[in-house]
C-alpha cells in the first residue's frame, strides 16, 4: 500500500496492538478430513489481509468460520477480543461477499444490494442514496432493475460487491471478489476498494488466485497449503524473502537450484552442479546444510561477454524467448541440461535486441538476488 | 415440413383427445331428453342431404342451460364444491408443504427413496385407496379404536360420511401433486442464498418468508392448481366418504348421468363446470411460462 514513510502501517510489528480477529489453534474437520489445521494468525484493524493459496486449501473454509457459518472443531476464534463461537452470523458486524455470489434470483440488482440496508438499523429514507451509491461505485446503475439472471458474470460478482459492501461492515470477506472481471475493470475496482478501505477503516480479508492483485491491495498476504499457514508477510517481504520454496514458488516466476551450502560468517557457498562454479549468497544460515537456491528470473543479467565483478555468472545458450510486450524471459540451457530463466525490460525494439535463439550468453548476478531455503 | 409435423403432432393429440370429446359433450349439453338409444335427441339425418343438418340445428337449444340457472341445486352445489376445493387445496399445502421442504433439506442419497415413498401409493388403485379411508374413519374404524384405546376420546366420532372425511380423502389423494412441485422448487434453491440472508442480518425466520418462501411460490402455485383443479370436479371421495349433505358437482353430475340417465342436462353441468375450471387452468399456464422465464 502506498504509505508515507513517517505512518508505515504495520501494527503487527507493535506488540501493544490488539489484533481485531485472533485465530488460536484452529482446527476445522470435515467427518476425517482436516481443512483447516491447527491454525493460528492475528489480523489486524484496517488490514487488507490476501489469503493466498491453491484450490482446495481452505481459504473459503476460513471465511466461513470468520462469517459463523461454521463453527471450528477446535480452538477458538477472537473478533474484536470476544471469542464469537456462539455467535449467529446475522449478530456479527461481518458481510460475506460468496465466491458463487449467492444473489437473490427472486429479486432485482437494486433489491439484492439493499436486503441488508434494510435488515440493519438504517432510516428506511437514506436507504436509496446507499444504493445508488453502491451501484454507481460498481458501475451498475444501468442494471438496477434487472434480475440477476439478466446479467452478465462479471455484473453479477459486482452486484455481490456492492451488496457486500453496502452495510459497511467492521469486517469484509471476500471470497475472490475480482475473478470474473477484465483485467482492466480489475484494476479498477482494486483501486475503489483501497480507496473505501481507506475511508471507512473496514478491514478487509479477501481470497484471491491472482497473485498481482494480491501484491497490489493486500497489506499482508496469508499463502496457505493444505490447511496451513505456510508464510505471512508483507507482500514485498513474501516475494523478496520467502520461507520456502512452496512460497517462493507459488508467488511469481523463481529459478530453484539444489544444492549443498557450505555456510562462513553470513555467507553460503554452494556447490550444485559438476564443473559450475559455486553460487555465494548472503545468508542467515549458520551451520552447513543441502539447501534450494531460490533467485527470481529478473535479478538475473544477460550478456553476451563475461562481465567482471559479478560474484556468480555462469554460461549458457538461449534456448527460448518469451516475449511479454514490456519485458521478454530468456529460457537459457546450461551445458548439463538445466534451464535457468532471465528477465529483462524491453528498452529497446525487437529488430535491434542483442540476443536470439542459441546464442552463448553469460548469466549473472549478485551475493543478494537470491535467497538460500532449507525448508 | 419435418418442423410442421413436429408441431402438429401435439395439435393433433389435443384435437383427438380433448376437442373432439368435448365438442360432443357441447352437442349433448344443447339436445333434448328422449327416451332412445342414445338418450337424446335430435339425432343428425344425413339422409335427406343439406335439410337434414339444418333441421338438425334448428332442434339444438339452450333449454338445459336455462334449467340448470333456474334451479338453485346446480348453483349451490357449484358453489359448495368450489369451497370443499378451495379448503382442500389449502390443507394440502398445509401438509404439502413441510414434507416437501422436508424432502429437500434431506441428505441428497435419501431423496430418491423419499420421492418413491411419495409416488409408491399410487402404484395401487385409487379406488381401494379411498375404500381403505373407510375402514380407517367408520365409527368402528381403526382411527376411532385407536383414539378410545389411548383415551384420547370417549365416545367414537362420525368422521366418515362428513365433510372432514371428505377433505382428509382429498389431501391423502392429490398430496404428491402438491408435494411434487413444491419439492422441485426448494430443491433446486442454494443453500448459500440463506447463508447470504443471515449474513445481512435476517434471522433464521425472516430469511424464510424472505428467500425461503418466494422461491418456491411458483411450485407453490402450481401445486396447488394440481390439486384444486381435479378436486373441484372429484366425484369419487364425496360419493365415498362424503354424507348425504355433502354436496359436489362431481355427484350430481354422476346421478344426472347414471340415475337419472339425462344425458343433456349432464351434459350440461359439465360444460359449465369446464368453463369454470378454464380460469384457473389459464392461470396456471402463466404461472408455468413465467416460471420458465425466469429459469430461461
Ligand atoms: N462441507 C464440507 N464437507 C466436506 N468437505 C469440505 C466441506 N467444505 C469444504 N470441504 C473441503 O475442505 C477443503 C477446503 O475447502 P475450501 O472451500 O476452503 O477451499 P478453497 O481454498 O476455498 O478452494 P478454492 O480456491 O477452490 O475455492 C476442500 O478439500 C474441500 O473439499
Ligand atoms: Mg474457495
Amino acid at each position: 500500500m502506498a504509505q508515507s514513510p513517517q505512518d508505515v502501517f504495520a501494527p503487527w510489528d507493535d506488540a501493544t496492538e490488539k489484533p481485531l480477529i485472533r485465530f488460536r489453534n484452529v482446527t476445522k474437520n470435515f467427518g476425517d478430513f482436516t481443512a483447516i489445521d491447527d491454525l493460528t494468525l492475528d489480523i489486524y484493524a484496517k488490514e487488507f489481509f490476501a489469503l493466498l493459496g491453491p484450490s482446495g486449501c481452505g481459504k473459503t473454509t476460513l471465511m466461513r468460520m470468520l462469517a459463523g457459518f461454521e463453527k471450528p472443531t477446535t480452538g477458538t476464534i477472537e473478533l474484536d477480543g470476544k471469542d464469537i463461537a456462539n455467535v449467529p452470523p446475522n449478530q456479527r458486524a461481518v458481510n460475506m461477499m460468496f465466491q458463487s455470489y449467492a444473489l437473490f434470483p427472486h429479486l432485482s440488482v437494486y433489491e439484492n444490494i439493499a436486503f441488508g440496508l434494510k435488515r440493519s438499523d438504517m432510516d428506511k429514507a437514506d436507504i436509496p442514496a446507499r444504493v445508488d451509491e453502491m451501484l454507481r461505485l460498481t458501475r451498475l446503475q444501468k442494471f438496477a432493475k434487472r434480475k440477476p439472471h439478466q446479467i452478465s458474470g462479471g455484473q453479477r460478482q459486482r452486484v455481490a460487491l456492492a451488496r457486500s459492501l453496502a452495510k459497511a461492515p467492521k469486517l469484509l470477506l471476500l471470497d475472490e471478489p475480482l475473478g470474473a472481471l477484465d483485467k482492466k475493470l480489475r484494476h479498477e475496482t482494486q483501486f475503489e476498494l483501497m480507496d473505501i478501505q481507506e475511508k471507512t477503516g473496514t478491514t478487509f480479508v479477501i481470497v484471491t488466485h491472482d497473485q498481482e492483485e494480491a501484491m497490489t491491495v493486500a497489506s499482508r498476504v496469508a499463502v496457505m497449503d493444505a490447511g496451513v499457514i505456510v508464510q505471512v508477510a508483507t507482500p514485498d517481504r513474501i516475494y523478496e524473502t520467502p520461507n520456502s520454496v512452496y512460497v517462493a514458488d507459488f508467488i511469481g516466476e523463481v529459478n530453484l537450484i539444489e544444492g549443498h551450502a557450505a555456510v562462513d560468517n553470513g555467507v553460503a557457498t554452494i556447490s550444485w552442479a559438476e564443473g559450475q562454479p559455486p553460487i555465494t549468497a548472503k545468508t542467515d544460515l549458520t551451520a552447513d546444510t543441502q539447501c534450494t537456491y531460490a533467485v527470481r528470473p529478473e535479478k538475473i543479467t544477460i550478456t553476451q561477454h563475461e562481465p567482471q565483478d559479478r560474484p556468480n555468472k555462469i554460461k549458457g545458450a538461449v534456448l527460448d524467448i518469451a516475449y511479454l510486450g514490456n519485458i521478454s524471459t530468456y529460457h537459457v540451457e546450461l551445458p548439463d541440461g538445466k534451464v535457468i530463466k532471465a528477465q529483462t525490460a524491453n528498452d529497446r525494439r525487437i529488430a535491434r535486441r542483442s540476443f536470439t535463439w542459441e546464442d552463448t550468453v553469460w548469466l549473472s548476478w549478485t551475493d543478494t538476488a537470491g535467497v538460500v531455503l532449507t525448508a | 415440413m419435418r418442423r410442421f409435423t413436429l408441431i402438429a403432432i401435439p395439435y393433433l393429440w389435443l384435437f383427438a383427445l380433448f376437442v373432439v370429446p368435448f365438442l360432443i359433450v357441447v352437442r349433448i349439453s344443447f339436445s333434448y331428453y328422449e327416451l332412445s338409444i342414445p338418450p337424446y335427441g335430435p339425432q343428425l339425418d344425413l339422409s335427406t342431404g343439406w335439410d337434414g343438418v339444418k333441421a338438425f340445428f334448428a332442434e339444438l337449444n339452450w333449454d338445459n342451460y336455462a334449467f340448470l340457472t333456474g334451479d338453485d341445486l346446480y348453483w349451490k352445489a357449484y358453489l359448495s364444491s368450489l369451497k370443499i376445493a378451495l379448503i382442500a387445496t389449502f390443507l394440502t399445502l398445509l401438509v404439502g408443504f413441510p414434507i416437501a421442504y422436508a424432502m429437500a433439506k434431506a441428505a441428497e442419497e435419501w431423496r430418491p427413496m423419499l420421492m418413491m415413498l411419495i409416488i409408491l401409493p399410487f402404484w395401487t388403485s385409487f379406488l381401494i385407496r379411498v375404500y381403505a379411508w373407510i375402514g380407517i374413519l367408520g365409527t368402528e374404524g381403526y382411527l376411532n379404536q385407536l383414539m378410545l384405546g389411548i383415551g384420547l376420546i370417549d365416545a367414537p366420532l362420525t368422521i366418515l360420511n362428513t365433510n372432514v372425511a371428505v377433505y382428509i380423502g382429498i389431501v391423502y389423494t392429490y398430496l404428491p401433486f402438491m408435494v411434487l412441485p413444491i419439492y422441485a422448487a426448494l430443491e433446486k434453491m442454494d443453500d448459500s442464498l440463506l447463508e447470504a440472508a443471515e449474513d445481512l442480518g435476517c434471522t433464521r425466520t425472516q430469511a424464510f418468508w424472505l428467500v425461503t418462501a418466494p422461491l418456491a411460490k411458483s411450485g407453490i402455485i402450481a401445486g396447488c392448481f394440481l390439486v384444486f383443479i381435479p378436486s373441484l370436479g372429484e366425484f369419487v371421495i364425496p360419493s365415498l366418504l362424503g354424507g348425504s349433505d355433502t354436496l359436489m358437482i362431481g355427484k350430481v353430475l354422476w346421478e344426472e348421468f347414471f340415475s337419472n340417465r339425462d344425458w343433456p342436462v349432464a351434459s350440461t353441468v359439465a360444460v359449465i363446470l369446464l368453463l369454470i375450471l378454464i380460469i384457473p387452468i389459464i392461470l396456471f399456464q402463466r404461472n408455468e411460462q413465467k416460471q420458465r422465464e425466469t429459469d430461461g
